[in-house]
Parts: structure tokens; sequence; C-alpha cells
């Protein structure tokens, strides 16, 4: 069991003036037995922030400790860590067992404890069966299992998981997520796991790490990155369809941004915007309304605004203007230069 | 794929097979006739007869322990030259992939200064084959004593740009991820070399071995230059010995000599055909 800090971590490629900087100062703490999720766009370094935790990467400058101890200059095998790749990266021409047990027979832990240990990983992940078998025969989520069984069996103090649920189909995901999510509370091990995906990140995360080109942009529960997202990159990110970041609608002071998310958009009998209703989508229990806000006549040169309604509501027509005003308490606000949430307002 | 039934095209694309077939398989032929006769049978019938004789057992006894002939001449016994020949070609096969796997692995695998002008420095000596080279190549050989023996058989052929090439070429196909994975894992580089790539790179290693079996056991003109000493030549040089310099050729010995010359590298491909189908069909890494 163990804590991970980071401090001021920085990560160079290349040097001196040529050098391009890819992750900018990260500073967290990830507490013992915690399941972190790193979320952001790609390209926007958390990859590369978990490859440094993992000792793949070579951190240019910060700290990076495990349960205490600096590791920077540690070989990734010296860490006590096990990372689960999106590729799985199985050795293919090793069996499951050997797949499971190689790490084991390198660090020459003895046959019949090696055996125990693969035993009961393969228990937990329903692999019993298939211990014999080559990666090839197997199919995606059974790769995936093996892939977290070898983690398992190292009984490692850290694990570290590359969006290791990119590769499998929606159902297969939705699936193993929860598996993923039950083996957390059975084992409780410190867990870093990076996603792209928000669905993946506010199900599984205790706490979330939202990045953006290289910086960290908020550190909460997903409680908090929802109810209070820090700036409006975490405000358009997090949440499917995106919060309305609204500048030149009126009644929004010079040099604000006001955030309201879709559905906390309703539509009002009267002292409301104006909203030229463009598109709907039809999604099952709800529907999307896309439209201008507070345009001219016609609902042109307004900004984009999505409105999202219960499928009971009745639906506008297209082309048909709606007064449509946010609820109060769910109001954002942020700083239109600096992007930074302001609480002041 | 488009399958079609068109039996004129059917008949003659077996013809012209045919025809190939015959075409390489007839001078295999006469070489098997005419170690099943005698020598004498050879000299005097014209055109000599394509029916085999009865002098078979005869001829590859000849071909393979020597002996007295008719004519007066003696035959140099031909098991030790196929013995050298397979001595050379394995060392030259076994030491090439050797050598190769290990400098594509450093190539591949390892950021050591002037690491691109290395892989150019191989890459260019594909340009230069032993012809080439042959005169500064026999003076190290010279220098270095290794005339008339395995070593200076085998070690100047063993450096292979081309091998290396291919190996390379195999490496970068492995993703990274599985050399991340050996690393978490705790194996060092020579223990991920050992446990993974060498695996992986087993169907490549068994087509690389097949075709430079074959390229030593064929070598003619280096083992011409290096070895003056009878023990030492290769069974390629015996036959040409066999026919130049004797006044009354035993072509029926000469030619059983060039069928045994021929079975080692035939089984060679055989036997490794299993392997090449594998290699084919797994492709998953």
């Amino acid at each position: 069991m163990a804590a991970i800090q980071l401090h001021n971590v920085i990560k160079r490629y290349g040097k001196g003036p040529k050098a391009n900087q890819v992750i900018h100062g990260v500073s967290a703490e990830v507490q013992d037995g915690e399941f972190v999720v790193i979320v952001g766009p790609s390209g926007c370094g958390k990859s590369t922030l978990l490859r440094m935790v993992a000792g793949l990467e070579e951190v240019t400058d910060g700290t990076i400790s495990i349960g205490g101890r600096v590791v920077n200059q540690l070989e990734p095998a010296e860490r006590d860590i096990a990372m689960v790749f999106q590729n799985y990266a199985l050795y293919p021409h090793m069996s499951v067992f050997e797949n499971m047990a190689y790490g084991l027979k390198i660090k020459k832990v003895p046959a019949q404890e090696i055996k125990t240990r693969v035993d009961k990983a393969a228990q937990i992940l329903e692999l019993g069966a298939l211990l014999q078998r080559k990666p090839r025969e197997l199919s995606g989520g059974q790769r995936q299992r093996v892939a977290m069984g070898r983690a398992i069996v190292r009984q490692p103090q850290v694990f570290l998981f590359d969006e290791p649920l990119s590769n499998l189909d929606a159902k297969l995901r939705a699936q193993t997520r929860l598996e993923i999510e039950k083996l957390h509370r059975e084992l409780g091990i410190t867990s870093l796991f990076v996603t792209h995906d928000q669905v993946e990140a506010m199900t599984l995360a205790q706490r979330m790490i939202v990045m953006n080109a290289g910086r960290m942009e908020q550190f909460g529960t997903p409680e908090e990155v929802y109810h209070r997202p820090a700036t409006t990159f975490v405000a358009s990110f997090i949440g499917s369809p995106p919060m309305n970041l609204l500048e030149r609608a009126p009644g929004i002071p010079q040099g604000l941004v006001l955030g309201v998310r879709p559905e906390h958009l309703r539509v009002v009998p009267s002292d409301g915007w104006r909203m030229r209703v463009q598109t709907i989508e039809m999604l099952g229990a709800e529907r999307l309304v896309y439209g201008h806000l507070a345009g001219d006549a016609d609902g042109q040169g307004g900004e984009w605004a999505i409105l999202r309604m219960h499928e009971t509501e009745t639906p506008p027509a297209l082309g048909e203007s709606l007064l449509v005003a946010p609820l109060q308490d769910r109001v954002h606000w942020f700083d239109a230069s600096t992007g930074l949430r302001r609480d002041d307002v | 794929m488009m399958i079609e039934r068109r039996p004129v095209l059917d008949f003659v694309a077996h013809v012209v097979l045919i025809v190939g077939v015959c075409v390489v398989a007839f001078p295999v032929y006469l070489a098997f006739v005419a170690s099943t006769q005698t020598a004498s049978q050879i000299a005097t019938s014209h055109p000599m007869s394509l029916l085999p004789g009865d002098n078979l057992v005869n001829s590859y006894r000849l071909a393979l322990w020597g002996g007295k002939v008719e004519g007066g001449g003696t035959i140099a016994p031909g098991w030790p030259m196929l013995w050298v020949s397979f001595v050379t070609a394995m060392s030259i096969a076994l030491g090439k992939i050797a050598i190769s796997l290990l400098s594509a692995f450093a190539i591949v695998y390892f950021r050591f200064p002037f690491r691109g002008l290395v892989f150019w420095l191989i890459f260019i000596t594909l340009m230069l084959p032993v012809e080439v080279r042959i005169g500064p190549t026999y003076e190290v050989v010279s220098d270095l004593k290794m005339l008339n023996s395995y070593a200076g058989l085998a070690v100047p052929l063993i450096a292979s740009a081309t091998a290396t090439f291919l190996f390379r070429q195999f490496f970068l196909t492995v993703p990274d991820e599985l050399a991340e994975a050996a690393r978490i894992d705790g194996a060092g580089p020579m223990r991920f070399f050992k446990d993974i790539l060498l695996p992986l790179s087993k169907t490549s290693m068994a087509a690389l071995f097949v075709i430079q079996f074959i390229y030593g056991w064929n070598q003619y003109l280096w083992p011409l230059i290096v070895t003056t000493s009878e023990d030492m030549y290769p069974i390629v040089l015996g036959i040409k010995r066999a026919i130049f310099g004797e006044i009354y050729v035993e072509w029926n010995v000469v030619m059983a000599t060039a069928i045994l010359a021929m079975v080692p590298p035939a089984l060679v491909v055989i036997l490794m055909q299993k392997w090449f189908v594998k290699g084919l069909v797994d492709t998953e890494k």
C-alpha cells in the first residue's frame, strides 16, 4: 500500500532552446488505496505522466515518490508497480500461465508460490480454464483480463492503467469497468487510471485529474469536477453535451463567461434569452435542442447554445423562437481572459 | 479471389509448368543416370544412354570412399569433403544468425552514440560481396594464420548486412509495449532478448538458416583461395578437382559426387519447409 506524490513534475523532450516541454509542472498527491483517474483529450500528456510514474519515461524535473520513496532514478521493476497497457502487451509465445508468472520467475519467487499466486489471480478473474492457452487463442476481453492478472500476481503497491478499456467494444467496456471497480474494492491497491473517456473517468474515479495541454486543470472528486469546474476547459470537457459558455448574451458583465449545462437551461414564459431553434436531436430519453441565443430577429449572429429537454416535454418546432433562462443556482462564472472559475460574482 | 473454370487456360498453365519442371529436372536426371553407368559406357556411347545403368553402387562407393579405378587413376574420397562443406555451411549459417540477431538488437533497442552511422556502415557493406573484397580479406586471413582451417573458410563470410537488416525490420514490428512490459516485469536487456525476442524470431531464423546454409554450401571462389591442403577442400571444390587435371575423367564418379553434394541442401529445404509455412501463417506478434 502506498501513496503517490507528484511534485512539480516537468517533462521536456530534447535540450536547449529547441526543447519541447509537454508537461508543465504537475503536483498532486494520490492517497493510499485511492483510485485516481487522469482524464484529458489526446495529446494532453496524461499517458506521459503515467509513464513517468511507471519509470518508462525519464522525469525532466520535479520528483515522483511512491510510498514516501523518491523513485525518479529507479528502474520500473524496482518501483513496486504493475501496469496494464492499452494493447495488453502479452507475450505472444507464452501461455496465459507463463505470461502471469514471468515477472515472478525473474524475481526468483519459488515455483510453488508462483503457482499459488497465479491460481488465485486466475480465480479472481475467472481465467482458470484458460491458463494453458496462448494469447492469440483468447478474445479481446480475455486478453484484457490476463493483462490484469499479470498485474495482480505481482502484488504491487500501485496499479497503473493506460487506457486499458479502449480496445474493447462498448458492452464489454461497461462490464470490465465494473470488474475493475470491484477489484479495487477487494484489493484496495492505489491505482492511477488514464483515459480519454469521461464516462470511464466519472464512474471509476474516487478523485480525478483533468489535464489539458500538459497542465493539471483540476484535481477533485467527480462531483466537484461536475458541479464546480475549475476552468472553462474542465467545464466544456466534462459533461456531454458540453456546458454552454456564454459571453455576449444580455446580462453577462464584461470580462466574464457564464457557464450553464444544457440540462440546466429551461424554457421560460418570460424574462429569458431568445433562442431560435436550428436543430433537434432525439436521443431516446431526451432531446437536444440547438440554436443561437439572443441573435437578431432571424436568430443569426448570436452564441450557439444547447438545451436538453426531457422526452416528455413538448418539443419545439424547427425555426421556432423560444425564451430560455438558466437555473439560477446552477450557473458557473469564469474569467474571460484566464478561463478560471470566479466564485465572487 | 475469383475462381473460374477455363479448361483451355488450365491446359496452357499445365503445359508451361511441366516444361519448366523438365528444364530444371532434366540436368539432375542426367547426372543421376550418368552416376549409374560406368565411365567407359559414358565415354563410348554417343549420345549417352538416358536409361539408368547397373553401376550405381560402385559409383557411389567410389565417390564416398575413393579408391583405384580401371584407368589407373585414384579417386579421392568424397565424405571428408562433404563433412568440410557441412561444418563450413553450418558455421556460416549459425554464425550469421547469431551475429545479425545481436547487431539488430543493438541497433533497434539501444540509443548509443553514432547509432545511425553504425547502421549505415552495416548497410553499405551490402554493396560489397566477398568477391570485391577478396584480396584484402585473404591478406587478413593469411596474416591471422587461418588458411586451411574451418575458421578461415567460415569467419570472413559470417558478417551479414542482409540478415542484420532482416532482423532489424522484424524487431521494428515488435510492439514497444512488449519491451516495456518486460522492463516492468524486471527483465534486463539480455533477458528480454533471450526470453521474448528470440522465441518471437524463430520463424525468421529458420528462413534465414535455409538461405544461408545453401549460400555457405555453394561457396566456391573463397574456399578455392584459402584452402591449399586437400583435407580442407569442400565438396564443390572436389567436383571441380575431379574434372580438371585428370587425363581420363571418371564421369560416373563425378556425377555421383554432384548428386551427393545436392542432397544436404535439398534436405535442409525439405525439413525446414514446415517452418516457412508456419512463418507465413503465424503473423501475430
